[in-house]
């Protein structure tokens, strides 16, 4: 699968002009609210006419400005899932799930069926509900259910995740995730949260005031993503687990974390998420500290934000770790690039921003 | 009750059921148009949807005789090509009060329209449901209690319907003498008033009985949807 898109879009005084193209995976439209992420995506699923552009999915145009193509929403085999999960009241969970697998007959496309929807996202016991009864995240759960039965070639998710709070993200983020490497559907995501992002992408999309400021593999690109709360994202296994303190061992090419038990088996694959801002720097091993993480490695290149502080980026072992310090560190430690040091890590997020 | 009181009910009945059922989906159509539609002329069609309530109900019957009467532009070729008579026969009292009920279906009608949540429409429309099923699938079953309303008070106003009704088809017994017109006629003569009573007293309990029923299908509706 591949979703190229080339538009230009005026709304206002506001100018989205954007260009990217997907890959396979979950591809995270990345930026601030109001840089255009969801118009791109209303684009994309055709409840917005751009101005001038193409965009086209495995090859074939669904809008084509020049050449007056423009291909009516419920054509375009695109599944959506909103903020709002916007499940119909009038039909139960089962029926709102089956509602768009009619249309969808004889069209080929991911093959879906009910029971094994309902068992990824493990919604079996809500069916015979009514979309009002649900939760927040069950509503959300329904939705993407709902958006997967229709067999779409692409899944837009528009935030789906913004209008929950924290206990019920962390219960959807793992159904994202299975969607993500097992449905073999790909999904183009929009979020705010660089832990969502970091969590979840395979490539990330980063948008400034409507337009693609960078696109890439996320472990690059994220890095760049937010100059107020830097970070790098580690990719990791789970080694072992350490029930006497509830830690989980994690294994990563920068070396070995401890994090508060996590719920995820052994040999299971997570991203860590490592703020610049909690990372410490020390030319020696640091002894009797606090902190489990120590990092060894080099400096790769330090750049002065203009203010008081300074970003490091660290090169662990070929992962790379951001540091923020003051300039006044980096000078008092004499810090320079191709020097080696410890990072010390203060905390480890997953999927917390 | 007499034979002809029981006919003027019977009539009544049918020709109110006759009305409201034919107008329905012209009704459902139009307010469709106003409540969604963006074109030239809307305000036009909506003054013109409401002018039987506010022209005096003789006026719309004498209009509806001029244009539909046997000699009447449309009514004489209606008769001449279809062989369909509307002056002076129950049909044309069903028009007259299908067209003074009018307003009110879509009246009602429209506001429930307007308050179907378009974000579900389009929502459906991502599951790849054509404009038409999104209507028929999500639109319309979202909208029923309006219909419902809509329905009821149009089939109550073509129970009381009088003015239009008599001017355009006259008061002939067994024809056109709806309930409203043999009270009236009762009214008129010397020791019709145990009648008149009798009829007036038949005709609120018609009018309650359909409100009754129509509050307990919205409720049925309701139900519907919360165990659904």
């Amino acid at each position: 699968m591949s979703l190229d898109v080339d538009v230009d879009h005026r709304r206002g005084s506001f100018h989205l002009q954007a260009r990217f193209t997907a890959a396979p995976g979950l591809t995270a439209l990345f930026g601030r609210s109001g840089s255009g992420k969801t118009s791109l995506v209303n684009i994309v699923g055709g409840l917005i006419r751009p101005d001038r552009g193409r965009v086209s999915v495995d090859g074939q145009t669904l809008v084509d400005t020049g050449n007056g193509v423009l291909v009516k929403p419920h054509r375009r085999r695109i599944g959506y899932v909103f903020q709002d999960s916007r499940l119909f009241p009038h039909l139960s969970v089962r029926r709102n799930l089956l509602y768009g697998r009619w249309f969808a007959r004889g069209s080929g496309g991911a093959a879906a069926d009910l029971g094994a929807v309902v068992e990824l996202l493990g919604i079996g016991h809500l069916l015979e509900r009514n979309p009002e009864s649900l939760s927040g995240g069950e509503k959300q759960r329904v939705a993407i259910g709902r958006a997967l039965l229709a067999r779409p070639r692409l899944v837009l998710m528009d935030e789906p995740l913004a209008s929950l709070d924290e206990s019920r993200r962390a219960e959807i983020l793992p159904y994202i995730e299975r969607l993500r490497d097992e449905a073999g559907v790909p999904i183009l995501y929009v979020s705010h949260s660089v832990a969502e992002v970091a969590r979840l992408a395979t490539t990330v999309v980063i948008m400034t005031d409507g337009k693609v400021t960078a696109v890439g593999p996320v472990l690059d690109i994220l890095p760049l993503a937010d100059a107020n709360d830097g970070g790098a994202v580690l990719d990791a296994t789970v080694s072992r687990h350490d029930e006497t303190f509830h830690l989980s061992v994690l294994h990563s090419a920068a070396g070995e974390l401890q994090v508060p038990r996590l719920n995820a088996a052994v040999g299971a694959h997570v991203r860590a998420y490592i703020r610049a801002r909690d990372v410490m720097l020390s030319l020696k091993p640091p002894e009797d500290i606090s902190a489990l993480n120590v990092l060894a490695g080099r400096i790769a290149s330090i750049t002065a934000t203009g203010g008081a502080q300074a970003d490091i980026r660290l090169d662990c072992n070929g992962a790379v770790l951001m540091a923020r310090l003051t300039a006044k560190s980096v000078d008092r430690l004499g810090l320079a690039p191709g020097r080696p040091v410890y990072a010390v890590v203060k905390s480890v997020s997953f999927e917390r921003s | 009750m007499t034979a002809e009181e029981w006919t003027a009910v019977r009539l009544s009945l049918l020709i109110a059921t006759t009305a409201t059922i034919f107008s329905l989906p012209l009704g459902i159509a139009i307010a469709w148009l106003l409540a969604r539609g963006r074109f030239w002329g809307k305000s036009v069609l909506d003054t013109l949807v409401h002018l039987p309530l506010i022209l005096p109900p003789v006026v719309t019957g004498y209009l509806l005789l001029l244009s539909f009467g046997r000699r009447g532009p449309i009514g004489g070729f209606l008769a001449e090509e279809f062989g369909i008579v509307f002056s002076f026969r129950w049909t044309g009292a069903a028009l007259a009060c299908a067209i003074m009920g009018f307003p009110l279906m879509v009246r009602a009608i429209r506001l429930s329209i307007e308050a179907v949540d378009q974000r579900l429409e389009a929502a459906a429309g991502t599951l790849g449901a054509n404009p038409l099923w999104v209507f028929a699938t999500i639109t319309l079953p979202l909208c029923l209690p309006g219909i419902l309303a809509g329905s009821i008070l149009a089939f109550a106003k073509s129970m009381g319907e009088f003015g239009a009704t008599i001017t355009f088809v006259s008061n002939i017994p067994g024809e056109t003498q709806t309930l409203p017109s043999l009270i009236y006629t009762l009214t008129q003569v010397p020791g019709g008033d145990a009648a008149a009573m009798r009829l007036t007293l038949v005709s609120i309990a018609i009018s309650m009985l359909a409100l009754l029923g129509s509050e307990l299908l919205a409720k049925r509706i309701g139900a519907r949807r919360q165990t659904a």
